[in-house]
């Protein structure tokens, strides 16, 4: 790290924090893949995590991912709150003996040393009713901030995990503010140069939190949003059912991915309705239902996939859909 | 004797699960040792964050052998028996049986089976593995490559290595020798994480402790929490502030370090505008640290005015100072720490004070129209209903507690306002206490902003029960209109579910009506809280309007109507007869247990709403008061036994005559002189009970009816009841019958439990 130039240090730059967090789990052999090309709440619906997290096969990897959540918009004005922001991703299956230590090497790497810092695994079980899936693990706290999602899944889109995987979510922003000292999230430096040269995360994202505040909450095409929802969860289903390839006795499924693309895309229409308030309390619990049996049923088609693992599960005679 | 040493080291334990477990862990193990006779003469167990270890002193080297007749089948038994016998006992053949003599039952075998005792270290390396394997987490789960396989061992967190030895004091220790999912029990531990994490030789306790304690790791939580408890007081102190103390988060702060490092941290003084609760909630919920505030004692004018005066009264006020817990002793001595916290805290306190400033900006009333959208329960209709049944309710009630009913409906209004606001979305425990400072911010009365917080009360037992009459209506209505709906749409508690917390409302509405000595009928304002609960959801539903949509010409569309709406109408009475009379019962059950855990006996509670129309709950409790009393004197007892064995002989010939002995008795038929003394004695006690019960002085009623007994005893004494002559004998039970129609004037004694 010594050797970085200064704007592209961690502790000074933000992209700076992305690319020592990228090349320190490069380093220990993840496939650094890129965000996916949805929009998502969180890093985990990303199906390098949802759907990888399943079947036997080993599988790391570590990406940044943009979330969106909608309702957490506030027009730019909060200091800590956005309505989109990046989480970075690790995902190790089977989880590996020394993944706290793995953790707590990869802050040294971004600059938080461990006998200058308080580090605490603080309790915190993870639960996504919309994806069906449930671990155990902690928040990681520096000094009194949390920094980190840490979680062994158990079960992930309905689907027991054997093994389990480990997961790592770093907050970007907040990670950032801590450790380049500042007390908003828009005051960040971006690209860690100085004067005329320096970017700010408010040069970059405060005009679209601006906007997607008011998209968000006031203008989102409610009509159009539940129509959406609708037709995604029908193509969700038209795909999976579809996918399903009767060969023998073996089951096989062959488009798990593709109808995994129209639940996370059902999710996002929810989120979006919930921001704009137009579903109550009781309707919100249907609707958290309707996506998590379209993430179990694409999590069940996973598993009969090449990289789900079907090759090794054997089904015994006379199981069909 | 020998010494038991176990530890299980694992990645971080919740907090809130490591007394418990500790405590688990102690039994389980000792249990065990028990039930393999091996007694032992001591154990203690403790748990750090990352480990749970238990020492069990003076247990046996061995078991000792057991000797044990076995009774066999008989002499010439069936030779299936003969054979099944020397299977179970492993004799090799009859040779080896002893032949008991009986003379009675005939000759039988016996086996005589010498069992050698094991030796400890055995049974341990047999029975540690499975009390692992069967450790009673409230959560736990799978990890790493194993966790693929069926069978795979599951803990609170992965578990990594095992600690188990044996031996004597004096002696170098064995290992208890078992593997549990390729880890092997051994005597290798860690110190902390960061400061000591080089692996550690222990051979038993007091070298473990002692060298936990070198690599910077508090085995005792108890210890940790005096450190903790001590270094925050002293730190408090030396800058002229006294801690506010918090068990609960001292036990939680405890399991979050091995090695507890105190620091004081502040913040900036302006964020003391926020009410103090909320930031002590925010610096507790989300940085598990202590707040410290200005000694009670008086301070120089302008600090004083400087820092906010806390709500509650004779305590000083919130200072701007914090007190955290690290877990390490940190190369600069703590600064980038204690730095790092404050950033933090000065973030939350930020959104805790954006929160609060801009709820302020909102009137609480402008917020109501929200809950139309927000379904308080499906069956229930919307928070918005309920809140207009809330106020009617209330104001309904308010005459009854001597409460002005313009605030009460007022205070009812507000008083769930404060939901819809974003410090209590932050901290839904700041919920009612939030209302009330907005209500207060906003200039409403002293006893319509209090009734925020006020109507939640009493949430425990051992919670305040208010005593404003505004706030005690307001919170009558809120728990009755709960109860009522839940009654009405059957979901009532059943055995230990209570999703809804029913049980603790209705004793909070019994401890309001007592505490307050409240008289209320409570039947007809539950009969029409039930019927007007129907009546919102009759016309919520879609039902009619779907009916009167019909393209049926011709049809008389109004009498349909006053049809369905006659018919529901009826419905809703039925409904609400029912549910404020099973509601009565829910009181009188709830009512028994509150009075039993007072000491009282619930048999009395039970006497006393036998009785008609008990629907005065504060009369049910000072007549079972009166009851009780009575009850341990002496004439009570005897009166007691007498009305008693008037109760039997009545039920006995009313089941032989198959009638009842209802009905003045004839004065003319009366023959002994004990009758017409009885009689005569009735007659006197049912109007002095009754005017004493008019005037609800129930200690007088049973005194009044106590002067029956010298009549009752001489009764018994020289009458014959059963007389030959029919006429005689069935003047004679009736007379017994108006002894039991007498003592109703107060109890039933016939629930009445000797």
């Amino acid at each position: 790290m010594d050797s970085l130039p200064p704007h592209m240090r961690p502790e000074r730059s933000f992209q700076g924090l992305i690319l020592a967090l990228q090349r320190y789990w490069a380093d220990y052999g993840c496939v650094i893949l890129q965000p996916y090309d949805m929009e998502v709440g969180a890093g985990t619906f990303h199906p390098a995590t949802t759907l990888r997290a399943l079947g036997p096969r080993p599988w790391k990897a570590a990406y940044v991912q943009p979330s969106r959540r909608p309702k957490d918009g506030r027009y730019g004005e909060n200091p800590n709150r956005l309505q989109h922001y990046y989480q970075f991703q690790v995902i190790i299956k089977p989880s590996p003996p020394d993944l706290q230590e793995l953790y707590l090497k990869s802050l040294t790497a971004i600059g938080i040393d461990s006998h200058l810092h308080d580090i605490r695994f603080v309790e915190d079980d993870w639960e996504s009713p919309t994806l069906g899936a449930w671990g155990l693990g902690w928040e990681c706290w520096c000094d009194g901030m949390e920094v980190s999602q840490f979680t062994y899944f158990q079960q992930v889109a309905g689907v027991e995990c054997a093994p389990v995987a480990g997961e790592l979510t770093y907050g970007l922003e907040r990670l950032a503010v801590y450790l380049q000292g500042v007390d908003r999230i828009m005051d960040l430096n971006f690209n860690g140069r100085d004067g005329a040269d320096r970017v700010s995360y408010r040069d970059v994202f405060l005009q679209a939190e601006q906007e997607y505040s008011r998209h968000n909450f006031e203008y989102a095409d409610t009509a159009m949003l539940f129509e959406q929802f609708r037709m995604a969860e029908e193509a969700c289903r038209k795909y999976l059912e579809a996918g399903w390839n009767n060969g023998g006795n073996r089951k096989e499924h062959l488009m798990a991915l593709p109808a995994y693309d129209q639940c996370i895309k059902a999710s996002h229409v929810f989120n979006l309705l919930d921001a704009r308030g137009v579903i109550s309390v009781t309707e919100r619990q249907s609707y958290i239902m309707r996506v998590r049996e379209l993430a179990k049923a694409c999590g069940e088609a996973w598993v009969h996939t090449e990289a789900g693992g079907a090759a090794t599960l054997s089904f015994p005679q006379g199981e069909g859909k | 004797m020998p010494d038991l040493l176990l530890e299980l080291f694992s990645e971080e334990i919740p907090a809130r699960m490591q007394a418990k477990a500790a405590e688990d862990l102690r039994r389980m193990v000792t249990d065990r040792l028990v039930a393999e006779g091996l007694v032992y003469e001591g154990a203690r167990a403790f748990a750090t964050p990352r480990r749970l270890a238990l020492t069990v002193h003076g247990i046996p080297a061995r078991q000792s052998d057991l000797k044990e007749e076995r009774k066999g089948p008989r002499v010439g038994g069936p030779e299936a028996a003969i054979a099944g016998f020397l299977k179970a006992t492993g004799l090799a053949s009859l040779d080896q049986a002893k032949i008991q003599r009986d003379p009675k039952k005939g000759d039988f075998y016996i086996a005589l089976i010498e069992k050698p005792g094991r030796a400890t270290l055995d049974v341990l390396a047999d029975m540690l593995p499975v009390i692992i394997r069967t450790f009673p987490w409230p959560k736990s789960m799978r990890w790493g490559e194993r966790s693929g396989r069926p069978g795979a061992l599951q803990w609170v967190r992965p578990l990594h290595a095992i600690v188990a030895t044996f031996g004597m004091e004096t002696e170098e220790p064995e290992v208890v020798k078992f593997a549990i999912d390729g880890i092997e029990a051994g005597q290798t531990t860690y110190g902390h994480r960061f400061m000591a994490p080089a692996p550690i030789g222990v051979r038993r306790f007091a070298d473990y402790e002692a060298k936990l304690q070198a690599a910077k790791v508090v085995l005792d939580a108890q210890a940790r929490k005096n450190i903790i408890l001590a270094d925050a007081k002293q730190l408090a102190f030396a800058q002229g502030f006294e801690l506010i103390e918090d068990q609960a988060l001292l036990d939680e702060v405890a399991g979050l370090v091995e090695w507890p490092v105190v620091f004081m941290g502040s913040f900036e003084k302006e964020f003391l505008s926020i009410p103090s609760e909320v930031i002590r909630a925010t610096i507790r919920t989300n940085l598990k640290c202590f707040v410290v505030r200005q000694p009670a004692s008086p301070l120089p004018a302008g600090e004083r005015s400087a820092a906010r005066v806390s709500a509650t009264a004779g305590e000083g006020a919130l200072a701007n100072k914090f007190v955290l817990t690290a877990n390490i002793e940190a190369s600069d001595g703590g600064k980038t720490i204690v730095a790092g916290n404050e950033r933090v805290i000065r973030a939350r306190l930020s959104d805790a004070k954006f929160f609060y400033e801009s709820d302020l900006k909102t009137k609480l009333e402008d917020r109501l129209p929200k809950f139309d959208g927000i379904v308080f329960h499906e069956k229930l209709g919307t928070q918005g209903e309920r809140i207009e049944r809330i106020e009617r309710l209330a104001a309904e009630i308010a005459p009854l507690v001597g409460a002005d009913v313009e605030k009460t409906r007022r205070a009812a209004r507000l008083a769930k306002a404060d939901l819809l606001t974003e410090v209590v979305g932050e901290f839904p425990e700041l919920q009612g206490l939030m209302g009330k400072y907005y209500a207060l911010a906003q200039g409403e009365d002293a006893s319509v902003a209090a009734a925020s917080e006020e109507h939640y009360k009493p949430q425990g037992p051992n919670d305040r029960v208010p005593t404003d009459p505004v706030s005690v209506a307001v919170a009558l209505a809120d728990k009755i209109d709960t109860l009522v709906g839940f009654w009405a749409i059957d979901e009532k508690p059943t055995g230990s579910k209570d999703p809804y917390a029913l049980r603790r409302a209705a004793l909070g509405v019994i401890r309001l009506i007592v505490e307050n000595r409240l008289r209320i009928h409570w039947s007809r304002l539950l009969r029409d809280e039930a019927i007007r609960i129907q009546q919102q959801q009759w016309e919520d539903s879609s039902l009619l309007d779907e009916l009167l949509d019909l393209p049926a010409t011709g049809v008389d569309v109004e009498s349909i109507r006053n049809a369905l709406s006659n018919a529901a109408a009826e419905s809703g009475l039925r409904i609400g007869l029912r549910v404020s009379s099973d509601l009565l019962s829910f009181f009188a059950d709830r009512l028994k247990v509150q009075l039993r855990e007072q000491g009282a006996r619930h048999d009395l509670v039970d006497a006393v709403f036998a009785l008609e129309g008990q629907d005065d709950l504060l009369m049910v409790v000072r007549r079972v008061e009166a009851l009780g009393e009575f009850l341990d004197t002496d004439d009570g007892k005897n009166l007691l036994a007498g009305t008693k064995r008037a109760n039997n002989i009545l039920a006995i010939e009313e089941k032989r005559d198959k009638r009842t002995f209802d009905g003045a008795p004839i004065p003319a038929l009366y023959s002994l002189a004990e009758e017409k003394a009885l009689a005569d004695a009735i007659d006197l006690a049912r109007v002095e009970a009754s005017v004493a019960v008019m005037n609800e002085d129930f200690a007088v009623a049973m005194s009044a009816i106590a002067k029956l007994r010298p009549a009752v005893d001489a009764f018994f004494d020289k009458v014959k009841v059963n007389d030959d002559e029919p006429k005689v004998r069935e003047n004679r039970l009736k007379l017994l019958n108006e002894i039991r129609s007498v003592t109703r004037a107060v109890a039933d004694f016939s629930k009445i439990q000797d």
